[in-house]
């Protein structure tokens, strides 16, 4: 079993980190060409990223996109997370329902949903709805964060408040809201860098008139590879991993993730 | 706990603005869907307002039918490729010292976040001819000259166990973390191998989540567009290609329309079993 245990886990992540290191490995080689082993090192291509204008306009695009709809998701799920949790509301396991689902599905009918939505409105290809179909699409994410959130907070402190004369919505400014905030930045970092990584709905809601960096990756690889699509991935990556580490050292990722609180205080 | 407050017209008032986004941008698009899939496709990529089958219709053609059966056939056999090693992982994870354990949950993650496109290009440089593993074969002496393992059948299924592994751990940790130690501990107290401990008793308190992991992984494969299309020939698109391209390319918006709903139907029934699922191992 212990043999076992060491082989599944070291398989594992062989095969995470796999593509991962090849395409770092790739994206510091000298050469304009794929390479093994490498020949040179350089770090051109990623300088590069940030030098030529079209790879630098789509990593603008992306990071508006992702800063506005990771806000408009948390602008979306915490008043959601919120009354759901804290009143007896009817229908809430179906209005809970509504709020994941979005994410739940094959994100193509989000996709061609949206894209015939605009349609319909005659506003198609703008910035702005792929924003609002990423915020839709990843408000499942702010809105799981802050409704365990909701649950795992002690309810004798806006009780408290209550008995001291805070009305409701003094309560909900002085107390719950700064309860919440913890879960509403995690939720905010995970649309964020799911909304960066986000290929089929920008793809298909753009209608080839606004250029995500997945978008770019995408069209310049059908011209064939360059070493700046590996960077780019390796920066994918970097945002990715210091992300969730930050998350794992200041935030509470294993409660997030559903841990049994006995494993918080495990011996590290 | 103490007793939910009553709902007041304050509260019901704080509602209106998620629900009428979610109401707007995400219910109403299924409405214009469905009216969609009715309207007549006029060539050159437009369509107009009709009331026609002909989209429907074609969801019966042999090759819409051969291709959704490819794409549930790769997508089951991924799902299952994925909860077979990602259940005793899992199992081993939670029972890892703090440290490796959140070193690994913080790998798992980054992975989960990566974009299809990072995925989907990695795993093409990892199994091409020019700088992939065959190299590093050749290199160690194995093999005499590097060969491509992509376009291909297994490339594809090893994308789409990828992107749907993370999940899958995801969906067994919260209960194999909360699995009760002195189960296992008595087993082994009695006398089972360890071995025969995770089979007698471990794998058996999970087999609902066992069948829940393996649906959810089965639907984030379906809902893949980009790895069959970067790793697989034509033969191995799947349905997500199918809807994108129809809506795109072919611009035969209509006919794209009544695949999403099948399959938006298709993904729905295999949810609500998982959630069926999920709330009776709850209780």
């Amino acid at each position: 079993m212990r043999a076992l245990k060491w082989i599944v886990t070291t398989m594992v992540v062989l095969f995470i980190l796999a593509p991962l290191v090849v395409v770092a490995v790739v994206s510091i080689n000298a050469n304009r060409y794929m390479d093994f082993p490498p020949q040179g090192f350089s770090f051109h291509w990623y300088a590069q990223l940030w030098n030529d204008l079209g790879w630098r306009e789509a990593i603008v695009t992306s990071l508006i996109v992702a800063t506005l709809s990771a806000a408009l998701a948390v602008a979306i799920a915490t008043p959601m997370a919120y009354v759901l949790r804290a009143y007896d509301v009817r229908l809430a396991p179906v209005l809970y329902s509504l709020g994941i689902l979005p994410f739940m599905l094959p994100p193509v009918i989000s996709a061609l949903g949206a894209l015939v939505f605009w349609n319909s409105m005659g506003h198609s290809g703008r910035i702005e709805n792929i924003i609002i179909s990423h915020a839709i699409f990843f408000s499942t994410l702010p809105l799981i964060t802050v409704s365990l959130a909701m649950e795992s907070m002690d309810r004798s402190l806006p009780e408290a408040a209550q008995t001291l004369g805070a009305n409701p919505r003094t309560t909900f400014r002085t107390i719950t809201l700064p309860l919440l905030v913890p879960s509403m930045i995690t939720g905010y970092a995970a649309a964020f860098v799911l909304s960066l990584n986000e290929y089929i709905i920008a793809f298909m809601v753009s209608r080839f008139s606004v250029v995500t960096l997945p978008i770019k990756i995408v069209n310049d690889l059908r011209y064939g590879f360059t070493p700046t699509i590996a960077a780019v991935a390796v920066v994918f990556i970097l945002i990715a991993a210091t992300t969730f580490s930050l998350f794992a050292l200041f935030g509470n990722l294993l409660k997030f993730l559903g841990a049994d609180p006995a494993i918080l205080e495990r011996e590290r | 706990m103490s007793e939910l407050r009553r709902p007041t017209a304050g509260t019901r008032a704080v509602l209106v603005f998620p629900l009428a986004m979610l109401g707007i941008f995400f219910l109403a698009p299924f409405g214009i869907m469905l009216a969609t899939s009715f309207y007549h496709r006029i060539e050159g990529g437009f369509y107009e307002p009709a009331l026609e089958l002909a989209s429907w219709r074609r969801l019966l053609q042999p090759v819409f039918v051969e291709r959704t059966l490819f794409s549930v056939g790769i997508c089951l056999l991924a799902g299952a490729v994925c909860i077979v090693i990602a259940f005793p992982f899992t199992y081993f994870l939670t029972r890892m010292r703090r440290r490796p354990h959140v070193t690994l949950l913080v790998l798992i993650m980054s992975a989960l976040a990566l974009s299809e496109v990072i995925v989907g290009f990695a795993w093409s440089v990892l199994l091409g001819r020019a700088a992939g593993i065959s190299n590093v074969l050749v290199w160690l002496g194995v093999m005499d000259e590097p060969v491509a393992y992509q376009p291909g059948f297994i490339a594809v299924l090893l994308g789409l166990c990828y992107i749907a592994f993370p999940y899958c751990i995801l969906t067994l940790y919260p209960q194999l973390s909360r699995l009760d130690p002195e189960l296992t501990e008595a087993a082994q107290t009695m006398g089972a191998s360890p071995w025969r401990t995770f089979w007698t008793v471990v794998v058996p308190i999970g087999r609902p989540i066992i069948m829940a992991g393996f649906l959810l992984a089965f639907v984030f494969t379906l809902g893949s567009y980009l790895i069959p299309t970067f790793l697989g020939r034509p033969e191995h698109w799947t349905l997500s290609v199918f809807i994108s391209d129809q809506a795109t390319f072919n611009a035969n918006v209509p006919f794209a329309a009544a695949m999403a709903l099948f399959l938006t139907a298709l993904s729905l029934v295999v949810v609500g079993v998982v959630t069926l699922v999920e709330s009776q191992t709850r209780r």
